[in-house]
């Protein structure tokens, strides 16, 4: 297990009770502010000391208030990539990067400088100064400097949330490079239900001190329930498709996935690429026969495989459409109306303007 | 104007060196000291930084009276490092140089105090994930930090030395040669007459040396600053 986490906490009036597992590559913390987020990584990384409870990575343990063990946070080998950067200013960037490196044994340098500078896209900046680099530079030469301490987990608390749309689609590849590269396991705090479609192997949701729900991020991206504040309308399905062709003549161009084919406005990836897409829950609506007269380009047929609990007015109904998951958010009259019931045989029409650009991730191979 | 006389000159070099001395001997309990006091949660940090004070606001013949009763010949203090360690600090330089540092010590303290508080302690959080154990970010990240403050506490430190009269002169008294700095110097000139002349040369060399030290520690400070901040 890469990450184990039961710990319990008091901060003020707020009360952190988390406890969930991960084995993912990429897991996101979920959840709205206040929920307990940056708690937990604060925790995992020594910063904050939990009142109770216990915290491994790979295996080691770093707490277990029974056993009264605390490793102090310069021994932890936790990355920590800090909302703010926190770039050290009396440094220059390669000193910043090269930070970490004076406190590891030589023995465990494991990370190779040219080999982070390249990744990330920094060797132009080495010699100048933190305050002379725009917002995403400094990002990129904060996860730089954690990645060159040789860390067993890398930590991520919004490291993009104070950088505007441009800034951050400047980062996304550099994190799923990441990601599928730098064999670090990484946890990444997010409020955002674009950027952990786009980026999270596994999710971790949170409200309000709790863990609602956790797993891979394809199974918690598809109930819409357990992003019931920010991201109620940006929950979905996450499938894996391919570019299969470019259509010049309608500016078009068609992904295969399991499900069938899907035609979005022109990309720019060449045809062959793996691309993570993300089907928005309310952007789907269910037909029992096959549809006609309508201008939606892309239907899809597949079955019901399940009804989740309805709560209020609507209702999440998954679907597997040739063995990828859809899942669609209809009102409860509707299923009542259509008969809705696992194991039928229904059409998902999904309107081609519904694939937004933010969640069609480059996907790397058992992303999903 | 002739130049100055040996005597003077003497007065001038016992002075710097004085000064020096002071501010030396001063700067590691100075940062230790305002540490204690801006990152200290401990019983009798009140008392602590009230005791730092004091030289501030006490007459200068009063610091001066108590350190002649505890350091001393005859003083606890003053009679324990004589026979242990063979120290004597009256009616020595070495006096002198405690009496300036205690006279100068709460204004490094304070500057020094001033810029730890506006260290981002998220940086030395951070340095702290990176492998770096609580004394080498200390050393690497603090410090620097607060490099500006410690420049600015011991250009004070050593002005305040360069001009204190009351304490020393209380303390070792003012011996040609010996613990006569400028300023005791300057004021046994205006107690005999035709002194005015004398009065006036180390008036202008006191000048003198008190724009230089500011000089060169902007100079210094802004060097720092441009590394630390830009």
């Amino acid at each position: 297990m890469i990450l184990d986490v039961d710990i319990r906490h008091r901060q003020g009036g707020f009360a952190l009770e988390a406890r969930f597992q991960s084995d993912g590559r990429l897991t996101a913390l979920f959840g709205p502010s206040g929920s307990g987020k940056t708690t937990i990584v604060n925790a995992i990384s020594g910063l904050v000391r939990p009142h109770h409870g216990r915290i491994a990575v790979q295996g080691r343990v770093l707490v277990d208030t029974k056993k009264n063990i605390v490793v102090p946070k310069h021994k932890r080998r936790i990355g920590y990539v800090f909302q703010e950067g926190r770039l050290f200013p009396h440094l220059n960037v390669r000193h910043n990067l090269l930070f970490g490196r004076w406190f590891t044994p030589s023995g465990e340098r494991k990370a190779s400088f040219d080999h982070v500078v390249d990744l990330l896209g920094i060797g132009h900046l080495l010699d100048r100064r933190p305050s002379t680099l725009s917002g995403g530079e400094k990002q990129r030469v904060a996860i730089g400097r954690a990645l060159l301490a040789d860390p067993e987990l890398l930590l991520m608390d919004e490291p993009l949330a104070s950088l505007d749309e441009a800034r951050k689609a400047e980062i996304y590849p550099y994190i799923e490079r990441l990601r599928d590269e730098s064999g670090v396991p990484i946890v990444l705090v997010s409020h955002s239900v674009a950027e952990i479609a786009r980026l999270a192997t596994s999710v971790v949701v949170l409200s309000e001190g709790r863990v609602i729900a956790s797993g891979s991020a394809a199974e918690v991206l598809r109930h819409t329930s357990f992003f019931a504040q920010s991201g109620l309308t940006e929950a979905g399905a996450l499938i894996e498709a391919q570019v299969s062709r470019h259509d010049d003549v309608y500016d078009l161009t068609v992904l295969q996935a399991r499900a069938g084919a899907l035609s979005v406005p022109r990309l720019p990836h060449p045809v062959g690429t793996s691309l993570r897409v993300r089907l928005r829950a309310r952007d789907i609506i269910l037909s029992l026969k096959v549809p006609e007269g309508l201008s939606a380009l892309n239907v899809l047929p597949g079955f019901i495989s399940s009804i989740d609990p309805a709560e209020g007015a609507s209702v999440d109904v998954q679907l597997d459409c040739g063995g990828d998951p859809v899942v669609a958010r209809v009102t409860r009259k509707s299923v009542e109306e259509l008969g809705l019931k696992p194991g039928l045989p229904v059409h998902a029409i999904i309107k081609s303007i519904a694939f937004d650009p933010e969640a069609l991730g480059v996907a790397g191979r058992e992303n999903m | 104007m002739e130049g100055l006389s040996p005597e003077e000159w003497t007065a001038v070099r016992l002075s710097l060196k004085v000064a020096f001395v002071a501010m030396a001997a001063s700067l590691i309990p100075g940062i230790a000291i305002a540490f204690l006091l801006e990152r200290g949660r401990f019983w009798g940090r009140q008392a602590l930084d009230v005791l730092v004070h004091l030289p501030l606001v006490l007459p200068p013949v009063v610091v001066g009276w108590f350190l002649l009763i505890g350091f001393g010949r005859r003083g606890p203090i003053g009679a324990f490092l004589a026979e242990q360690f063979g120290i004597v600090f009256s009616f020595r330089w070495t006096g002198a140089a405690l009496a300036c540092a205690i006279m100068g010590f709460p204004l490094l303290v304070r500057a020094i105090r001033l810029s730890i508080a506006s260290v981002d302690r998220k940086l030395e959080d951070a340095a702290g994930t990176l492998g770096a154990h609580p004394v080498w970010v200390f050393g690497v990240v603090t410090l620097p930090l607060i490099l500006p403050g410690i420049i600015a506490g011991m250009v004070l430190s050593f002005a305040k030395a360069m001009g204190e009269f009351g304490a020393t002169i209380t303390f070792v008294s003012s011996i040609p040669g010996e613990t006569q700095t400028i300023p005791s110097a300057i004021y046994a000139y205006t107690q005999v007459p035709g002194g005015e002349g004398g009065a006036m040369r180390l008036t202008l060399v006191s000048i003198v040396i008190s724009i230089a030290a500011l000089w060169v520690s902007e100079w210094l400070a802004r060097r720092v600053r441009r590394r630390v901040q830009a």
